[in-house]
């Protein structure tokens, strides 16, 4: 999954605003300009994509670049080469427990930042922001060099720390604006109605900022499973799934990782289109109820 | 209170109330009682520190001094989910991702009562909306919406319902409905209802009692009839309903009536009618008391005669025509003439005089004007809003 795609997801999950419905061009020669160009742009960005699914079904030996006939028996067998299986769980651990730990961490300090007046309120805010502007080399190095000089040993639990660092940036940016756009009468309303504090965040709170932590969640794990730059210095011996493929390109990528892509795009988009569908759903039925 | 009703309405009692936000001074010194049962309208302008008092009583906003006691309990310390009261918002505030039943079952599930659904459908069935009870609330429309706030708060059986200008987002004709519905919704359940409008109209129908609210203190309190009839203030004779102020001396104080020295004419004003009996006096006459006259009327005991005057502006409303006149030396007088006849009475431009029974008139107590100065605070909404953005601008600052 990539990050456009968690971004994607995010705005789904929030009310979508009505799309407008773009000018039907009929004729004239800027509309075949548009169309061509159109058409290169996505022709060029879909290239890889298609190359990796394609690959996937390739009958390969020793490397994966020249066709050699159709079979299903990468996608059959993708423990084949255990290294591929590996790598994938790694970073499936990595992305949950980051993910579920940024989330957690990142919407407290987002509704902290909104709703509560403390000490070094901003300059929180100003060091929230950093992992953000710093370049992903100088983050990486420098925390694979501070692991180092603590003595901590690099492994899987290195590479969650890491990634719950960048990812709690993002989680407090998405959240902190649904708090904020979240009418206040609302909890006002809960505690008239005999709700204890802890209750009206339970019931009126949480889920209505709901939409803004999955949208945080999702780009949170995307960040995550992507990342391979912060990784590489504080992975160790450790191997993420982009880690893996790195490596193993200068050798030869067994074709089992264009499976693993294959199946991660795959799977995004249709979590992109089922929630554009159902939101669709939503919409209509509101439509008609209304 | 777990688990049980209150019988029935509460008393509120505010005991020397002051409110200070940083900057202004929402309420100073309010002491009112409002007694059980009762439908209480707060009325005044934005700003009034109408919404601050009804923040103050769910226990949203901390005094800054005073006691507040509902039914005789203080609760100036307690929490919101403590106080038996509950508020319509003026936002309805209205919990979007339950629907229209979770939203009315929420305040008796928190309080553990027995048999919340029950309950739930027959409120929504007493404000005509248990068929919508499986729908969000974006689903309603804006009248549906405001009952369905209604009922998650009377569902309660609170012993005090606040009313926070519910009625402000609703079109006319709606408007005029939920008064009905509100007031009969009011018999039924026997509650104390604390309503907070501008609307004086809406004040003046629904409600039993009316204090008319300025400045974070009351100027005047009473029966609508009473407030209208005999305001005592000159904010309260022109927020409620239209009022000719005239200024002048008293020239003679008897037993009986006040003469007051109104450009040149003897103008009087009972004496039990008039709050001050010397010095400079303001009086007044509501526009509808007044009668037009082409000819200059006999002078009778018992009538007050202004004039003559000329018209400078009439229009014709259907019920009744509404005259401008300008007499010399006196502000424009309006006179509301119910059209027992066909047109007009008198054209533009023609010259009249206004007359009116002394029993008509009032006096009022001319206050010097408070010096402070209060910020504008609207409603329960923004209030709140105002409170984000403070913390928000510090967040700015810093």
């Amino acid at each position: 999954m990539t990050t456009q795609e968690a971004a994607v997801l995010g705005r789904a999950e929030e009310a979508p605003a009505p799309r407008r419905r773009p000018r039907s061009g009929r004729g004239g020669a800027g509309s075949w300009v548009v169309g061509a160009y159109s058409l290169l742009a996505l022709g060029i960005m879909m290239i890889p994509i298609v190359y990796t699914i394609v690959f996937s079904f390739n009958d390969a030996r020793r490397t994966n670049i020249v066709w050699r006939g159709f079979t299903l028996d990468n996608w059959l067998g993708i423990c084949d080469d255990p290294r591929v299986c590996e790598s994938f769980g790694n970073s499936i651990i990595v992305g949950v427990t980051a993910t579920i730990a940024a989330t957690i961490l990142g919407t407290m300090i987002a509704i902290a930042i909104v709703r509560y007046t403390f000490r070094m309120r901003t300059l929180v805010t100003v060091l929230l922001f950093l992992p953000m502007a710093t370049p992903e080399v100088v983050l990486g190095s420098g925390l694979g060099s501070q692991f180092v000089n603590m003595g901590v040993e690099r492994g899987l639990w290195t590479i969650i720390v890491a990634h719950i660092m960048f990812c709690i940036s993002f989680v407090v940016v998405t959240v902190r604006a649904r708090v904020a756009s979240l009418d206040p009468s609302l909890e006002e309303a809960g505690r008239d109605l005999y709700a204890s504090p802890g209750q009206v965040f339970w019931r009126v709170t949480l889920p209505l900022l709901m939409p803004g932590i999955l949208a945080a969640a999702l780009l949170c794990f995307a960040l995550s499973f992507d990342d391979f730059i912060i990784t590489n210095f504080v992975s160790g011996n450790a191997e993420t799934f982009p880690k893996f493929v790195y490596v193993a390109a200068s050798r030869g990528i067994p074709p089992q990782s264009n499976v693993i892509a294959s199946a991660v795009f795959f799977l995004a988009i249709i979590l992109v289109v089922v929630a554009q569908l159902s939101a669709g759903v939503r919409r209509r039925r509101l439509a008609k109820a209304g | 209170m777990a688990g049980s009703f209150d019988e029935s309405g509460a008393d509120l009692e505010l005991v020397g109330v002051t409110k200070r936000f940083p900057g202004f001074t929402a309420i100073e010194n309010l002491n009112l009682t409002i007694p059980a049962g009762s439908f209480f309208a707060l009325l005044g302008p934005s700003g009034c520190g109408k919404t601050t008092t009804l923040r103050l009583v769910a226990g949203l906003e901390a005094p800054t001094a005073g006691r507040i006691l509902i039914g005789g309990k203080e609760v100036t310390a307690t929490k919101p989910h403590q106080r038996p009261v509950n508020t319509v918002f003026q936002s309805y505030a209205l919990f979007p991702h339950m629907t229209v039943l979770a939203n009315v079952e929420f305040g008796l599930k928190r309080r553990g009562i027995a048999n919340a659904l029950a309950l739930a459908h027959e409120a929504l069935r007493l404000v005509e909306l248990d068929h919508v009870a499986s729908r969000r609330p974006s689903q309603l429309s804006g009248g549906q919406q405001q009952r369905v706030a209604l009922a998650r708060a009377v569902v309660n059986r609170p012993a005090l319902l606040l009313l926070d200008e519910p009625l402000g987002a609703l079109d006319l004709k709606l408007r005029r409905q939920m008064q009905l519905e509100l007031k009969s919704i009011q018999g039924e359940v026997g509650l104390t209802f604390l309503h907070v409008t501008h609307d004086q109209e809406e004040a003046m129908t629904m409600a039993d009692t009316v204090a008319v609210m300025n400045k974070g203190r009351i100027e005047q309190m009473g029966a609508p009839e009473e407030l209208y009839e005999l305001p005592r203030t000159t904010f309260v004779a022109n927020f409620l309903g239209q009022s000719n102020l005239f200024t002048g001396e008293v020239v003679e104080s008897g037993s009986d009536a006040v003469t007051v020295d109104i450009a040149g004419l003897g103008i009087k004003v009972p004496r039990e009618r008039a709050q001050r009996h010397a010095g400079e006096v303001t009086i007044g006459v509501r526009p509808e008391k007044l009668t037009l006259h082409t000819r200059k009327p006999d002078t009778a005991a018992g009538v007050n005669i202004l004039g003559p005057g000329v018209i400078i502006d009439a229009s014709f409303t259907g019920v009744s025509t509404q005259y401008l006149v300008q007499v010399p030396g006196l502000p424009v007088i309006t006179v509301f003439a119910q059209n027992m006849a066909f047109g007009p009475v008198a054209e533009q431009g023609a010259e009249v005089w206004v007359s009116w029974r002394v029993e008509h008139g009032f006096g009022l107590a001319d206050e010097p004007e408070p010096e402070a100065r209060f910020a504008a605070d609207d409603d329960t909404r923004t209030i709140a809003v105002q409170r984000r953005q403070r913390l928000e601008d510090e967040l700015d600052e810093a």
